[in-house]
């Protein structure tokens, strides 16, 4: 099965961070993501760009309403993901409690809808 | 007319067994309940004519399983199943069936405890926990949930349907969880256990036989599951919850008078107590606290057990409780533990001062409006004999009371004075 784990964090604690600190947290990213490559079940991941390089799309009555800024205003921000394929929600619920995302911040679990894939 | 009360029984004391092992069997909480229905609607029309069997409850699995997989044969859908997971399937035992409960003694215990650990999972939230443990261990029918929530039974019905679709589309596993993770995970199952009791002990909007029923149920769970988990170091706090229940169920016909009233624990008829369930919860905290791992449950046990000890409610061991309750704080650091601290200081010390401390709690904010805070200080004042201040107090505690039978009760505090 595959989980999305979806980084919530405060943004702008983030990259208020004394350099020392933010070289800390990104070193914790690099080592728990060699962790869960090493494990094989790492599909995918990245770190998203800051909520002000967010841009929102909507078409409405066939015109498309671009707009700048996330989706919703909200006081933790999608940061960044990892796509991982492992047997259960406890598997996954294990990866997220490990991710530094979890500890200041929040992770939303999220199993992988499976639809078929178009031909 | 015995084949019919045969399969009463039998639904009532091992139909969560029965299903824990079909739920195992089927990979499925709806494909395990339906087979068990139809089993049971088979035996209903095989027994009266037949015979009750041998080993009722292994008729029962048998003739479940093979219903189960018949289904699956002639639905091409397979909606839990892929094709080569088919054969993965175990057949039924066909030869004896009176042998398949005895070769899967190992396995029942397990069932169990997965049954009783996936309901409990944390990803499920509270309520949806308490409806499907009591839908599944418990045996409730839709109908039975939803008369102790005092809710409607479409409610009850799409909250479980909500919640199993969950555990489905999530893939919440069953299973008893690893080692490292079996600590948080008993810890989420004792908090539920104890949120089933919660309901049925506090005075609800009615006090119906349906909610004293919660109270058994989370006791029967709490045994089933110190029955079923070997000793580990969360072993103490689960006796510990385990005596908690007990001692506050044994004053159940103490604490309510026949027009459905709250009598509080002073004013309560210590003879109706249930002296010997009060015995036994005592002995089995006694050894839990032996075993030196202190936590919250034992702590709050004892300290129920210190009121449940008193021959009067003026012999009250008031210092003990308060030493007690401070313990308990450095587990709990809560508003709510630090309020009943402050009554018990009061009690044991200076009413002066507990009210100073209660005080200093309501400044604090969060029980600002909590009206059993209100409550402790108008009775604390009353005791004082500072009338008028209670009974500014109590209308305080009254305008911010949750439901109709703690308004009753606050009222006929205020009358009483």
């Amino acid at each position: 099965m595959q989980y999305m784990l979806l980084i919530y964090g405060d943004e702008k604690a983030w990259f208020n961070l004394p350099e020392a600190e933010l070289q800390k947290g990104y070193q914790a990213y690099i080592d728990f993501t060699k962790e869960i490559m090493a494990s094989g079940c790492m599909r995918g991941g990245s770190e998203l760009k800051p909520i002000n390089t967010a841009t929102t799309v909507r078409v409405k009555n066939g015109k498309t309403l671009t707009t700048d800024g996330p989706f919703a205003e909200t006081k933790e921000q999608l940061g960044g993901y990892y796509l991982i394929d492992v047997p259960t929600l406890d598997d996954a619920l294990a990866w997220a409690a490990k991710c530094p995302g979890s500890w200041g911040g929040s992770i939303e679990v999220r199993p992988l809808n499976d639809n078929p894939q178009p031909e | 007319m015995v084949a019919k009360r045969t399969i009463e029984t039998l639904q009532r004391r091992d139909g969560g067994r029965i299903l824990a092992g079909l739920i195992r069997y089927c990979s499925d909480i709806d494909a395990a309940e339906e087979s068990l229905q139809e089993a049971y609607l088979r035996a209903s029309l095989d027994w009266p004519r037949n015979g009750i069997p041998t080993n009722p409850a292994a008729w029962i699995t048998t003739v479940a399983q093979r219903y189960f997989l018949d289904e699956l044969r002639k639905s091409k859908r397979l909606s839990f199943f892929a094709d080569d997971e088919m054969e993965n399937i175990a057949a039924p035992a066909t030869s004896n069936p009176a042998n398949i409960i005895a070769e899967l003694h190992d396995e029942i215990n397990d069932d169990q405890l997965r049954l009783i650990f996936i309901c409990c999972h944390p990803a499920l939230a509270p309520v949806a926990q308490i409806t499907l443990a009591l839908k599944t261990i418990c045996q409730f029918s839709v109908g039975e949930i939803a008369r102790s929530f005092l809710e409607p039974e479409t409610t009850t019905a799409q909250r479980l349907v909500r919640t199993k679709r969950k555990i489905k589309e999530a893939k919440i596993p069953y299973i008893v969880p690893t080692s490292t993770q079996l600590p948080e995970r008993v810890d989420a199952v004792l908090s539920v256990i104890y949120l089933l009791f919660n309901e049925g002990y506090t005075l609800g909007r009615a006090q119906n036989l349906m909610r004293q029923s919660l109270c058994e149920e989370a006791i029967r769970l709490g045994a089933l599951l110190q029955k079923l988990l070997p000793a580990t170091p969360q072993s103490p706090e689960m006796s510990g919850l385990l005596a908690l229940m007990q001692l506050h169920h044994a004053r159940a016909k103490a604490r309510v008078d026949s027009a459905g009233n709250l009598i509080p624990l002073e004013e309560q008829n210590r003879g109706l107590w249930d002296k010997e369930a009060i015995h036994f919860a005592i002995k089995m905290l006694d050894d839990a606290v032996a075993e030196r791992l202190p936590g919250p449950y034992q702590m709050e046990a004892a300290i129920a057990s210190l009121h449940c000890q008193a021959a009067t409610a003026a012999a009250t061991d008031w210092k003990q409780i308060w030493g007690l309750y401070s313990a308990l704080w450095q587990h709990r650091p809560t508003d709510i533990v630090a309020l009943n601290g402050a009554v018990a200081h009061a009690m044991a010390f200076s009413i002066e001062e507990g009210l100073a401390i209660i005080d200093k709690i309501s400044e604090r904010g969060e029980l600002a409006l909590y009206h059993l805070l209100h409550a402790a200080r108008a009775d604390l004042l009353r005791r004082q004999g500072k009338n008028e201040a209670a009974t500014i107090a109590y209308n305080r505690a009254i305008d911010l009371a949750e439901n109709d039978a703690e308004r009753r009760y606050l009222q006929q505090r205020l009358m009483a004075m």
